[in-house]
């Protein structure tokens, strides 16, 4: 944070922002405050334009005062001389912007270029797909492959991650990474979303119909929040996620726990939770690796909504707008989604309050 | 000349009366005056500025605190996009209208435009569409997908996939109502479209071919220059925003397969043809007040503007340049290095042209003698301002840092910078400055200079802490936020500051009011002003000019004005003198202006009836029409047989 | 369409600073972004051209090339008689004029005809506006010329009717030469169009 700390007073100085007591802010998003390799060189950008701007702002913004304070009309008759142009000065005003132009210009192609590269052998292959108003995150490979998490992109540090990201139909199940939408599916029946963790990068645009590369890379374990930054609809300002980078380490760690199916519950409230996720057509939507259905496993594989198996170990729900940890939320979501998330996929399936107590205490147990 | 052949007499094909009213609202309605169509255009414009900006007031109201439900996310869909889709085609479109219909026939001493009962029709057409454009408060809706609308959300598939606005009701219910919002903004579009279409045209003949005696294409004012090229913009961008709005109507009403991907059709194309026509745009918006402010700033400064050549070309090479940049508001959508670069770098260099523009109105005020009346402080405010905008423009153009600040709020920042800070502050000072002309009356200077200083600080408040926010990932286009982001103070302050502007422009609309019965008398010349609209009366006879000027310099007024002494130096000319203007009173029948008519408004009416058929299906849908089509080329019909000008009235 | 201009209706109407009338530059700025709107047509076209997305295709057999190539000779032989009618009523021949200029509209006619019945048998075929991104551009371009070539039908019927009231001389001929301009330049834009679709070599398109 001290990074962002030192940011945060430049900006109050530069700019005069007369914020007074709120002292230092936190800026968990700030595209200023970068984590890794890929937003550093954005940054790096940023701050070479954004002097070179202040520099050309302070000299036309000074220009502008003197000549309005030493020219000002006193009074008098005379006529100022009628002075139409000069050659030389205006030569002078369009050439040495053009160099400095130039100047920026060099570092920005580099970079474009730096940046739309492939990210090589080393990389965590990870497919992302935005639904409305959702994100999903598959990893691909032989180390994760059949973890799909939801909202929640958990990566290791030090490593370049390589996202393969599509937009999906919010109605449609996904078919699955080895069955890639095409174009005139239904299932690309999507719409565009963006991708974006300003910490870690900028923003990329996930297109129906096409497959979109991002690569991401953090230097240091935390939680980066982002969010989806093209409008997708009546929930756009509620699809929300995190990036958490682990120590490479705890990601293994972390990547094996979730491999792992959920266990059939145990406790009473639990397992009369766990028949009504049947029931009351849960099911239909949400996959639950290793739920055992009374009318055989098929159904539990079914990707409309996200996938469930761990959901008890996850921060947060919902587009990553809810607190798993607080019940009250997850119970307000049961009782109503619209009306917490308007516009969202899941339907108000009118459950009692003892449906959704034992529902909630299923979910708890998939950690 | 003759328009009209002997045999006017046969009324055979004379469907109705030609209207002869030159007062009341009849003479508004069927006038072919260009300066009673500015008029109305202005009432029109600031209408729809009211409307859009109560429409950002109740925005900011909903952004004001993290999680606020002052609005619900669907109406707060509907409000960003018609703030969005008002402002630019039914405020800052018409505002340049305004002015160009206005001042330019003056500025190059014409009686009228090319095509006076064009012009009409241009204004009507205008107030059809944005009159069908609202009629989604009864029609189920306003658009809800952005101004920009990108596909598919506003085609095969809707914001509103759930059935939320419907009650949770089905999801056919759902895409019924998405698809009359989009009717709406597609068609209504449209028919804006045909209005700005014709008036380009219009303005464009104007200029080319009604130039008084003398005055060559390097002597007309910069205004009158940058109407030339607002207008080849317009011409050339809205058939590529037409076809792809009609591609979008028939995708939505009649099922055809354009930007849906799950039917093979590519999303991205709809992004292309909008920008392409979307980037042209920009300069369509702010050409206009580039020159109103080259026509203050001289005035103010008594010199000539600085670098004419330098400034027109450079008017010229935004124009041309505006085409090859378009792709920039994509850079994240996706299109490879190559591209990417290629776009970045025609945007970095579009800086120059805008660049030599800024130096050349530093280089007009220096060395003069400043006058800070309140058309000059807007007009350098509008310099100062747009000068934010363009760097803010630079940094957008570093493509790599554009991934971080593209749909973000840096980009709000930026865009009302140059559109705010350019156009509307120079609009205004445009007001400003040439009320008196139109009016016979000054506006009041004291609230002129309040107007001024509050709608500067206001605006930069509003504005100037949206680049923080974008900066610190606050995405664009969102209804509501949460806590804990470092948003919430700012926001909050933002708040305050849109109401501040709010306040602002009240007081300019209350002088505009106030002024025209109580503004001190403003006679001809009242700024001792330097070119040819200030040689006719305030307000000007219908007429124009009792004699039409012949023109021999580029700022004919002020060599009019002025002689060379001696020594070399420039004098005034006492009043009265030789060279003095004289503003001779004639009779109104001496000279023959185009009479009133009746069809261009009345052909305007058909085009929305013939948008809301769409609303409908079946024979109800031919019969409507069928109905409008018949009004309007019925009415364009009856309009070629009517003579321009009745004979020996 | 026949816009009378402050230019002519003024009594001390001066001299244009172009010297050609505001019509016709009119027309010609028209035509410019007319330009503009078949260019976005045929780039969509020829975006999607093939894009069948697994529905029916229109096939070679389909696109009755010499049925069309008759319609097209016909469209531009109308071109030539829109020339003869303007030579006709510059010239005073009132009556070779109003020939002429039915004759022209009456080619127009035909061709507008024979695209109705083309777009009738590729329905027929299963070939609808909605059946394929392909069939949209397909119907949205050649549609829109259609509309196009139909206004200049009624263009033309109305210098008919004007010059039957005897609202139309030699005199005031101008318009006729205004409206002629429109005429070949949809004529031309069809020549573009004919290359687009029927011209370039049929294959199957893969996505």
């Amino acid at each position: 944070m001290r990074a962002a700390r030192r940011r945060w007073s430049a900006w109050t100085i530069v700019l005069g922002v007369p914020i007074a007591g709120c002292g230092v802010q936190e800026l968990p998003q700030s595209a200023l405050n970068p984590a890794g390799p890929v937003a550093q060189s954005q940054d790096q950008l940023w701050d070479l334009v954004f002097w070179i701007a202040v520099v050309v702002f302070v000299i036309v913004q000074a220009l502008i005062l003197i000549a309005v304070f030493r020219f000002r009309d006193k009074g008098g008759d005379e006529i100022p001389k009628q002075v139409a142009g000069n050659t030389r000065l205006e030569l002078l005003w369009t050439i040495i912007p053009a160099l400095i132009l130039v100047g920026i210009a060099v570092p920005t192609v580099r970079t474009i270029f730096e940046l739309a590269e492939d990210p090589g052998e080393e990389a965590l292959d990870v497919r992302v797909v935005g639904k409305q108003y959702w994100w999903a995150f598959e990893y691909l490979g032989d180390e994760g492959q059949g973890v799909i998490t939801a909202n929640e992109l958990h990566i290791p540090t030090d490593r370049p991650v390589a996202l393969n990201m599509q937009s999906l139909s919010a109605t449609q199940p996904d078919p699955g990474f080895d069955q890639e939408p095409q174009v005139g599916q239904p299932v690309s029946n999507g719409v565009i979303h963006s991708f974006w963790v300003p910490r870690l990068a900028g923003k990329q645009d996930v297109v129906p119909g096409h497959t979109r590369p991002l690569t991401i890379q953090a230097d240091e374990p935390g939680t980066y929040p982002g969010q989806c930054a093209e409008f997708c609809g009546l929930s756009h300002a509620r699809m929300r996620f995190e990036v958490i980078a682990h120590e490479p380490d705890e990601f293994e760690a972390w990547l094996a726990s979730q491999t792992e199916p959920a266990e059939p519950a145990t406790d009473a409230l639990a397992a009369e939770g766990q028949e009504l996720f049947e029931s009351q057509t849960c099911i239909n939507c949400h996959a639950i690796d290793g739920y055992e259905s009374a009318a055989g496993g098929a159904a539990a594989e079914v990707r409309i909504g996200p996938n469930l198996t761990h959901f008890a170990s996850r921060n947060k729900f919902a587009g990553g707008i809810f607190d798993v940890d607080d019940p009250e939320q997850l119970a307000a979501w049961l009782r109503n989604p619209q009306e917490v998330k308007p516009g969202s996929q899941m339907p108000n399936l009118g459950l009692s309050d003892e449906q959704i107590d034992a529902l909630s205490a299923y979910l708890y147990t998939l950690e | 000349m003759t328009a009209v052949p002997a045999d006017t007499g046969s009324t055979g094909l004379r469907i109705l009366q030609r209207p002869k009213a030159t007062t009341g609202l009849w003479s508004w309605v069927t006038t072919t005056d260009h300066k009673k169509i500015g008029m109305m255009y202005f009432i029109a414009t600031m209408f729809f500025f009211v409307v859009a900006g109560v429409e950002a007031l109740l925005l900011r109201v909903q952004l004001a605190v993290p999680e606020n439900d002052f609005l619900s996310p669907e109406l707060y869909n509907q409000l960003y996009t018609m703030h969005g889709i008002t402002m630019v085609f039914f405020v800052g479109i018409p505002l340049g209208a305004t002015f160009f219909n206005y001042i330019m026939p003056l500025q190059i001493g014409a009686r009228d435009v090319a095509f006076p009962r064009l012009n009409a029709f241009s204004f009507w057409v205008f107030c059809a569409a944005g009159i069908f454009m609202y009629s989604g408060i009864v029609l189920g809706g306003l658009p809800d997908g952005g101004w920009f609308n990108y596909a598919p959300l506003s085609t095969t598939v809707g914001p509103d996939v759930s059935g939320y606005t419907t009650g949770g009701g089905s999801g056919e219910l759902a895409y019924q109502v998405h698809s009359g919002r989009m009717l709406l903004y597609s068609v209504g579009l449209q028919i804006a479209g045909i209005a700005t279409l014709a008036s380009a045209v219009n303005f464009i003949v104007t200029i080319l071919n009604m130039r008084a005696p003398g005055m060559t294409l390097m002597r007309m004012p910069v205004f009158t220059w940058m109407t030339l090229i607002v207008a080849f913009l317009l011409l050339f961008a809205l058939p590529v925003i037409g076809i792809a709005l009609w591609q979008l109507m028939f995708e939505v009403r009649f099922g055809a397969n354009f930007f849906n991907p799950a039917a093979g059709g590519d999303p991205i194309l709809w992004e292309h043809m909008f920008w392409l026509f979307g980037h042209p745009e920009v300069y369509i918006l702010v050409l206009p007040a580039f020159g109103i402010i080259s026509e203050i700033i001289p005035t103010f400064s008594r010199k000539p503007i600085f670098g004419y050549t330098a400034m027109v070309f450079a008017g010229v090479a935004i124009g041309f340049l505006g085409w090859g940049v378009w792709a920039h508001h994509m850079f994240a959508a996706g299109m490879g290095p190559v591209a990417n670069t290629a776009f970045g770098l025609t945007t970095m260099f579009i800086a120059v042209p805008t660049g030599v523009k800024i130096f050349n109105w530093v280089g007009t005020l220096w060395g003069g003698k400043v006058r800070l009346t309140s058309a000059m402080l807007f007009a350098i405010g509008a310099v100062a301002m747009f000068t934010i905008g363009g760097l803010s423009g630079v940094t957008h153009s570093v493509v790599p840092s554009n991934y971080q600040q593209t749909d973000s709020y840096y980009v709000v920042a930026h865009f009302h910078y140059v559109l705010f800070g350019g156009l509307v502050f120079g609009a205004i000072g445009g007001i400003y400055y040439w009320y008196p002309k139109v009016t016979g009356r000054l506006m009041n200077e004291t609230w002129g200079k309040i107007n001024f200083w509050t709608l500067l600080i206001g605006f930069n408040v509003t504005f100037g802490l949206m680049h923080f926010l974008g900066l610190w990932g606050m995405p664009r286009r969102i209804d509501t936020y949460y806590a804990g982001f470092g948003w919430e103070q700012l926001n909050l302050i933002i708040t305050y500051g849109a109401f501040l502007i709010a306040a602002s422009i009240a007081l300019l609309l209350l002088n505009v009011v106030v002024s025209l019965r109580r503004g001190k008398l403003a006679g001809d010349d009242p700024w001792d002003a330097r070119t040819v609209e200030w040689m006719t009366t305030s307000p000007p006879a219908h007429y124009n000019f009792a004699e039409i000027p012949q023109i021999s310099a580029r700022d004919e007024l002020w060599h009019r004005k002025h002689a060379v002494s001696d020594s070399g130096d420039y004098v005034r000319v006492p009043a009265g003198g030789s060279g003095a203007i004289v503003v001779r009173e004639v009779e109104d029948s001496d000279i023959h202006m185009p009479d009133p008519s009746v069809f261009p408004a009345m052909s305007a009416v058909g085009l929305p009836i013939m948008g809301w058929a769409l609303f409908t299906s079946g024979n109800l849908m031919i019969v409507m029409l069928a109905v409008g089509s018949v009004i309007t080329v019925g009415s364009l019909f009856a309009w070629a047989f009517e003579p321009s000008a009745e004979e020996g009235h | 369409m026949a816009e009378l201009t402050t230019a002519e209706a003024s009594h001390e109407a001066h001299a244009t600073s172009l010297g050609l009338s505001n019509e016709k530059i009119g027309m010609w700025t028209l035509l410019g972004s007319e330009c503009l709107f078949f260019g976005a047509l045929i780039s969509a076209y020829l975006v999607y051209y093939g894009r069948y997305n697994g529905q029916p295709e229109i096939s070679p057999a389909l696109f009755d090339i010499p049925f069309t190539s008759v319609s097209t000779f016909v469209l531009l032989m109308s071109s030539l008689g829109m020339v003869l009618a303007l030579s006709s009523i510059q010239r005073g021949d009132d009556r070779a004029f109003r020939v002429w200029i039915l004759a022209t509209a009456m080619m127009g006619s035909v061709f507008l005809s024979g695209q109705i019945y083309e777009f009738t048998v590729f329905v027929n075929e299963g070939m609808r506006l909605d059946t394929s991104p392909f069939s949209s551009a397909f119907y949205l371009m050649t549609g829109f010329h259609g509309i196009h070539v139909t206004v200049g039908v009624l263009m033309l019927i109305t210098l008919w009717s004007r010059s039957m009231s005897g609202r139309l001389t030699s005199e005031n001929s101008e318009v006729v030469e205004n409206i002629g301009l429109y005429w070949h330049f949809v004529d031309i834009v069809w020549i573009v169009i004919f290359t687009a679709v029927y011209l370039i070599p049929y294959e199957q398109a893969t996505l």
